[in-house]
């Protein structure tokens, strides 16, 4: 799975222009989530797309030929963190309650809901933490599921979200030399 | 922002002013509600508008004009299906990275999304086949459009840009803003390729023993003539064309080996096969020139060299990749290009060839059918005299114009190779011609695509546009008729075609035509057409099931080729 951390200008229609031009090349996107950056006008994409190496570059590059795209980096290959909130409404008895009380707090959950049948679970953390506490929830009844989708950042103070500068475009390349070029 | 004199303009004069600004003399469109004030405001504006039958027309029109050039084609439409008959033709500019840009109204601004009368989304329906495209619903935002949209579409890899312009937007006023320079933050049109990928590119071509270099549309593209033949020289490298590269480097040239692939010549396709070394300048290993990519040039090691980083190592894997103008990279290259002699390889691709002239139709003698490839080197032998561009259309005609018309210019030859668009020949000729008056325009075009865009004879007619029109005329379908022959049992579904007598339907237009059914009735049809002041239309009755060869069937191994059974042997003429 590649994570690419995509910074665009927030123009109306570029989730549009972006996911439909994944699609249109032949890759399905497993995630993607949208939000404003430290930089006005300045929207933050974290797509998750499964594909070779080869095919992680050809969506590099196309991406970069969309204009309202600033820039692309393909976090997967560098140290990063990844983290998903997800919320999960899960059927309860009065015997069971307690037991996913419990639960939750091994994986540092928050109950943040509770009723006479059920509770809500906050959790946030990596795919994997995620996807573990929905398998330990299911035998229980998971009534309702909602997850955000990855987030990820570069570990230390390298930064994926400094956009171009404007007046001097071709020095983003120039200073990007870690190996996650826009071509081969 | 230059400042002028404040003056409010309406969003309808920015626009004409802004094109106009911009160099465009010429617009092929069709009006209509939504686009009205901007027609209204045309007329005071220095501004030839060519009044096409149907938009798609405009659109293949627009290509045409920007084919011939290198400048930008603008067409120009009302909204809703006005805008969706543009479709074919920014599709088929798109792949062929054609520099055009499309000019639709829309709907007011407050009727978007209200399902109005012709309203239509048609930046949501271009979004995968345009460069670039743009909503327009205010007047101050016309110029800064106008002007980005024609240096998107020319610079980096050209391509189509649509700009859709409320109704609203055309009549409302505002000042006249011109940008000085398109202020794009995230568009990097150039690229350079570094000297470490430069040496290595040196240090490959040093090595190899059977080089060849593959020649598209970048060379057209990006006026890399000279760059490539003076690198060809140098290092002795022959050179194998695609479809759209034709005219880039002359027919004629000793290292011209001919066209490459599907259709290709059958000593290309095999030094393809046994090539050390493949050159990519400007194309993009498409599939109707690779054949099987797991089997295609497997002893090659492959250097691209493209302006669009997102073609290398996308169909066949390559061992390195320079990304930038090909001139440039080129003229980079150049200097440290070592002189080779490398006449072994040379001699051995001019034994495959020989071997294939026998397979040649051109070599048979008259028998008494009229074969389409005939029509096409007489074509050739009665217009090379003069500046020519022949655009010819979708199928076995274009095939047979690429193998027996001999280009020697670039821009010579147009036609829809990527998208393999039917009917794009007859409009995309009108618009070559508008763009180069002096140049000789020929139609080549088959029975079936001639009928999907005839209607623009009307248009030849309206305008006084003078070209000749060719009509390989086989009464079917002919390179689906082909492929059923081959592939089908010959199980011919729906492609035999019964067709309208086509002198009579091109004399109703007011235009000159004549039928031609015997191959000594060629050159003197050819002679007058050309004498002929205005457009004139030939007829020409081929041979009905006509096959063109080789062929390499789709998917199959480059070197695996159906050849045509030989002709002079068959007829039991010396071979």
């Amino acid at each position: 799975m590649n994570t690419f951390v995509v910074l665009v200008e927030d123009h109306p229609g570029v989730l549009t222009r972006v996911s439909g031009l994944i699609r249109r090349r032949g890759f399905n996107i497993d995630s993607i989530t949208v939000g404003h950056t430290e930089t006005p006008g300045v929207s933050r994409m974290t797509i998750a797309v499964a594909a070779d190496e080869f095919g992680a570059r050809r969506i590099e590059a196309n991406l970069y030929k969309l204009l309202e795209v600033l820039r692309v980096d393909n976090v997967s290959r560098r140290p990063s963190i990844f983290r998903e909130l997800a919320i999960l409404k899960v059927q309860t008895s009065p015997e069971t309650r307690a037991q996913i009380f419990q639960l939750a707090q091994v994986y540092r959950a928050r109950i943040i809901d509770v009723s006479p049948e059920s509770l809500v679970i906050e959790i946030t953390g990596n795919e994997d933490k995620v996807r573990s506490l929905i398998d330990v929830m299911t035998p229980y009844g998971i009534l309702e599921l909602a997850r955000t989708g990855r987030l990820a950042m570069l570990r230390g103070t390298g930064t994926a979200s400094k956009p171009p500068d404007n007046d001097d475009q071709p020095a983003l390349f120039e200073a990007d030399d870690d190996g996650v070029s826009h071509s081969v | 922002m230059s400042r002028e004199p404040v003056m409010k303009r309406t969003g309808a004069q920015i626009l004409w002013e802004s094109l106009v600004r911009e160099g465009t003399t010429c617009v092929f469109g069709y009006p209509g509600g939504a686009i009205l004030p901007a027609y209204d405001a045309m007329l005071d504006f220095p501004i030839r508008h060519i009044l096409v039958r149907h938009e798609q027309g405009a659109t293949h029109m627009a290509d045409g004009y920007a084919r011939a050039t290198g400048q930008v084609g603008v067409a120009i439409a009302t909204s809703g299906p006005g805008a969706t008959n543009m479709v074919t033709g920014i599709a088929t500019a798109m792949m062929d990275s054609s520099p055009i840009v499309c000019i639709t109204g829309q709907v007011g601004s407050k009727a978007i999304g209200s399902d109005a009368f012709q309203e239509t989304d048609i930046t949501g329906i271009t979004l995968p086949i345009t460069k670039h495209n743009y909503l327009v619903t205010r007047p101050e935002d016309v110029a800064r459009v106008v002007r980005e949209a024609f240096y998107v579409a020319r610079s980096g890899r050209p391509g189509p840009v649509l700009i859709d312009i409320t109704k609203d937007a055309q009549q409302a006023s505002c000042e006249f803003e011109w940008p000085e320079t398109p202020k794009l933050r995230g568009y990097r049109p150039s690229h350079h390729p570094s000297s470490r990928e430069v040496d290595q590119a040196l240090e490959l071509i040093h090595s190899a023993k059977r080089p060849l270099i593959l020649a598209g549309r970048g060379i057209q593209l990006s006026n890399a003539r000279e760059a490539v033949l003076a690198f060809a020289e140098r290092a002795q490298v022959p050179i194998a064309m695609t479809l759209l590269g034709l005219g880039a480097i002359p027919a004629s040239h000793p290292l011209n080996l001919g066209m490459m692939g599907m259709h290709g010549e059958a000593w290309v396709n095999t030094a393809i096969q046994e090539a050390d070394l493949l050159l990519a300048f400007g194309m993009r290993f498409d599939d109707r020139v690779t054949g099987n990519v797991k089997t295609y040039a497997p002893n090659a090691r492959k250097i691209h060299l493209d302006i669009d980083p997102a073609e290398i190592n996308k169909n066949v894997r390559v061992d390195l990749g320079l990304i930038g103008d090909l001139r440039e990279t080129l003229d980079a290259l150049q200097p440290q290009v070592e002189s080779r002699d490398r006449g072994d390889w040379l001699a051995y691709i001019g034994m495959l060839k020989g071997d294939s002239a026998v397979r040649d139709i051109q070599n048979l003698p008259d028998n008494g059918h009229l074969y389409a490839a005939h029509v096409i080197n007489d074509i050739w032998r009665e217009t090379k005299d003069r500046e020519t561009i022949v655009v010819s259309d979708v199928g076995q005609h274009q095939m047979w114009e690429a193998q027996y018309y001999k280009h020697e210019e670039p821009r010579s030859l147009i036609t829809s190779g990527g998208l393999g668009t039917m009917g794009f020949a007859l409009p995309a000729a009108i618009g070559a011609k508008v763009a180069r008056p002096d140049a000789e325009v020929w139609v080549v075009v088959g029975d079936g695509g001639f009928q999907m865009t005839m209607c623009e004879l009307a248009t030849i007619a309206q305008e006084g546009i003078d070209i000749n029109i060719a009509v390989i005329n086989n009464g079917f379908l002919g390179m689906v008729r082909q492929w059923q022959e081959f592939f089908y049992e010959r199980r011919y579904a729906a492609t035999p075609l019964v067709n309208p007598d086509f002198t009579k339907l091109t004399e109703a237009f007011g235009l000159k035509a004549r039928r031609v059914t015997t191959r000594a009735d060629v050159i003197p049809a050819v002679r007058e057409a050309r004498a002929h002041p205005g457009t004139v239309l030939l007829d020409f009755r081929v041979e009905q099931e006509d096959s063109v060869y080789p062929m390499v069937p789709a998917g199959n191994d480059l070197h695996n080729m159906i050849r045509r059974p030989s002709a002079i042997i068959e007829t039991g003429a010396d071979a």
